[in-house]
């Protein structure tokens, strides 16, 4: 694949992070599950890189495989995952935990079930740092309440004294931060950071996330499915569905000009305060095609409303590729001038 | 802490009065003459009517209650036989003994068969079931399922015997086993002798802790903590024990302590199987003799272990999980 190098996204040059045609497949009982299926992205250095999909559309599978956490023996990943020129997927063990809360962190969705209920917090903040750097416990300790003062925890000594479920779940969220930037990581994974969390709350974290990107120039992949949380937050989104991309580009060119029907459908679906109440909102029909099964062409065929429009029944039997130029970009069968025109009358019919 | 303990140790002096008055009760309903029985087989009338009046039989079953409850905290005198000191659980006819001294006599035995035994099955068990977890679903995992199915349906009467036969008689490996000499007087004869019966006493118990401890672990590996601790970058094996087995535990101890204090009321069939004098054989004879102050005095010793383990595991699970607040 010599062409897959020229397929880097926008405005990354050198990108830090970059997957390529990544397929993490599990077996099950039932066969084989695509979760992710050809999936290729870049991240660059110092930019937020947000990914949207609904549920079961191969995000955090995608994020775990960076990672190398998923369960080899029931798990096929095949592809390429290069961060900072190292190649992840074929790294060792060994390596991949050196990596693994030094180099690249992540942030799951669930503080009060992902930190440890045994443990007090100054201690899993520590023993991160004791892990990468080889300091000292004072040190450590000494690290992790300065990682909680700065995630914004008041009385950051005696708090790295008390355990998860003693904290509300904002400040457990910012515990959660805390403890994945502890080694000054290059690349933050965060999986749906602020879905458990109240508006406020979830705007206090975005805003705290920001801010240490801005100080630390960490690289952000970003994954929700909150629309609302991706255009404040992201410089560049990838819209993925049923294991694989479908739109690529900065963010101003997905909201403002979305290609795909896909994209359509997700912005239709979004609540606007602006909008009139009486409007309904727009959901897309139907439900994401089975992992087990997928269809053969383009997997959003099914549900799509414009797959006439594409003469020869192309997109049930025809994959399309996201183009492998950079920029903005859909993987769709419709031409440039039809999702133009299509687009126009789809936000026309559904006005919410 | 103290609150806990104070607050627990009067419950459970309450559940062990309601224990002695209903064993108390359920005894008398019994159509057998417990002075009859309880003079034994050479019984002369003037021992049988010495036996009445300290038995109390001719008594309302409440002031006999009392009687007895009385000798626990102040001490009793039984005509003709002296007095017996608090806290006095009752003299024993049939073996012209007070009870207390009967159950101190036997305990050492018990206590060495449950805690010998308790370390067999806690290192085959939680050992096998932890490789279990690790390699969940490959073959290792299967063949700990298998053996630890066919372990858990052996009866140890006939393991006990079998192994004794061939061990003991057969091939001389181990001497038969015997209960006669104290840890303090020979430690390793000791040890010999209760080799056999910690095994197998242990083997009904190892399967149980297997298939607990390969389950607990499987469901705490899958924890969001666990791949948190993961994406750290810890290793493996610190992950496997500081947090996997971590959470897994609570489970697993609270199980064994309540094992603990099952065993420490007597093991009757395994102390049958081996000849052993421990509370379980006991506990048989007192039956058998229809005795009743060496009944009520096993039943409570029995009922004190557990109580008092169930206590035990409280405290431990709350060191182990710091969510869990003795109050």
């Amino acid at each position: 694949m010599t062409l897959v190098s020229e397929a880097s996204g926008p405005s990354t040059a050198d990108p830090f992070l970059s997957v390529r045609d990544l397929r993490v497949h599990f077996a099950t009982d039932d066969g084989v599950v695509r979760a992710v299926d050809g999936l290729s992205f870049d991240v660059g250095r110092g930019r937020t890189l947000g990914i949207v999909g609904e549920s079961g559309s191969g995000k955090s599978v995608t994020n775990l495989a960076i990672l190398g956490l998923h369960d080899r023996t029931r798990t096929t990943l095949a592809g390429e995952i290069v961060l900072d020129g190292q190649e992840l997927l074929t790294a060792r063990e060994r390596e991949l935990e050196r990596l693994r809360g030094s180099k690249m962190a992540m942030i799951f969705q669930d503080a009060l079930a992902s930190l440890s209920p045994y443990h007090t917090v100054g201690r899993q903040i520590a023993e991160t740092y004791a892990k990468h750097t080889g300091a000292s416990r004072r040190e450590s300790r000494a690290r992790a309440v300065e990682m909680l003062r700065r995630v914004g925890i008041p009385q950051p000594t005696a708090r790295a004294d008390d355990y998860p479920h003693q904290f509300s779940g904002g400040m457990r969220q910012r515990v959660m931060i805390a403890m994945a930037l502890a080694c000054d990581p290059q690349l933050l994974i965060a999986d749906e950071p602020t879905t458990a969390l109240d508006v406020t709350v979830q705007a206090q974290i975005l805003d705290l996330l920001g801010d240490l990107q801005q100080e630390f120039g960490t690289s952000i992949v970003f994954i929700t499915h909150d629309l609302g949380v991706i255009s404040r937050m992201a410089d560049d989104i990838l819209v993925m569905y049923a294991g694989r991309a479908v739109e690529r580009g900065t963010r101003r060119e997905v909201l403002r000009t979305p290609q795909h029907p896909y994209t359509w459908g997700l912005l239709g679906s979004m609540p606007t305060l602006n909008a009139p109440v009486d409007v309904p909102l727009s959901p897309i029909p139907g439900t994401p095609p089975s992992l087990l099964d997928p269809p053969a062409g383009c997997r959003f065929e099914p549900r799509c409303a414009f797959r006439e429009q594409v003469p020869a029944g192309r997109c049930a039997s025809r994959r399309p590729h996201l183009p492998r130029t950079a920029g903005h970009g859909a993987a769709c069968h419709l031409t440039a001038a039809q999702r133009v025109e299509y687009h126009a009358d789809y936000v026309g019919a559904n006005p919410g | 802490m103290f609150r806990f303990i104070l607050r627990r140790t009067f419950s459970a002096l309450m559940i062990l009065l309601v224990i002695s008055a209903i064993t108390f009760v359920l005894f008398y309903v019994a159509p057998r003459d417990p002075a009859r029985s309880a003079c034994g087989k050479l019984c002369t009338p003037e021992t049988l009517a010495l036996v009445r009046r300290n038995l109390g039989i001719d008594d309302p079953l409440p002031l006999q209650y009392w009687h007895w409850l009385a000798g626990v905290f102040v001490g009793r005198d039984y005509a003709g036989l002296g007095h017996c000191s608090a806290p006095c659980l009752g003299y024993s006819f049939t073996n012209h003994e007070p009870v207390l001294g009967l159950i101190t006599n036997r305990f050492p035995t018990t206590l060495s068969l449950t805690l010998g035994s308790a370390v067999v099955f806690v290192v085959l068990g939680v050992g096998t079931g932890m490789l279990a977890a690790v390699k969940q679903g490959r073959a290792l995992d299967k063949i700990a399922s298998s053996i630890s199915l066919v372990g858990s349906s052996l009866q140890i009467y006939i393991v006990g015997v079998v192994a004794m036969y061939y061990l003991s008689d057969q091939w001389g490996i181990l001497p038969r086993p015997q209960d006669s000499v104290g840890f303090s007087q020979d430690p390793v004869a000791w040890f010999k002798g209760l080799l056999l019966p910690w095994f197998v006493l242990a083997i009904i118990f190892t399967a149980n802790y297997t298939r607990m401890t390969r389950s607990q672990l499987v469901e705490s590996l899958a924890e969001d903590y666990v791949r948190t601790a993961r994406a750290k970058g810890l290793s493996r094996r610190t992950v496997f024990f500081r947090f996997a087995w971590r959470g897994a535990m609570g489970p697993i101890v609270t199980i064994l302590g309540l094992d603990i204090g099952y065993l420490l009321g007597g093991a009757i069939i395994t102390e049958e199987t081996f000849g052993l004098h421990g509370i379980g054989a006991l506990s048989i004879k007192a039956v058998r003799d229809n005795d009743l102050p060496l009944l009520l005095g096993v039943v409570l010793v029995a009922a004190a272990a557990i109580v008092v383990a169930n206590i035990v595991v409280d405290a431990v699970y709350a060191l182990i999980d710091p969510r869990i607040r003795l109050a």
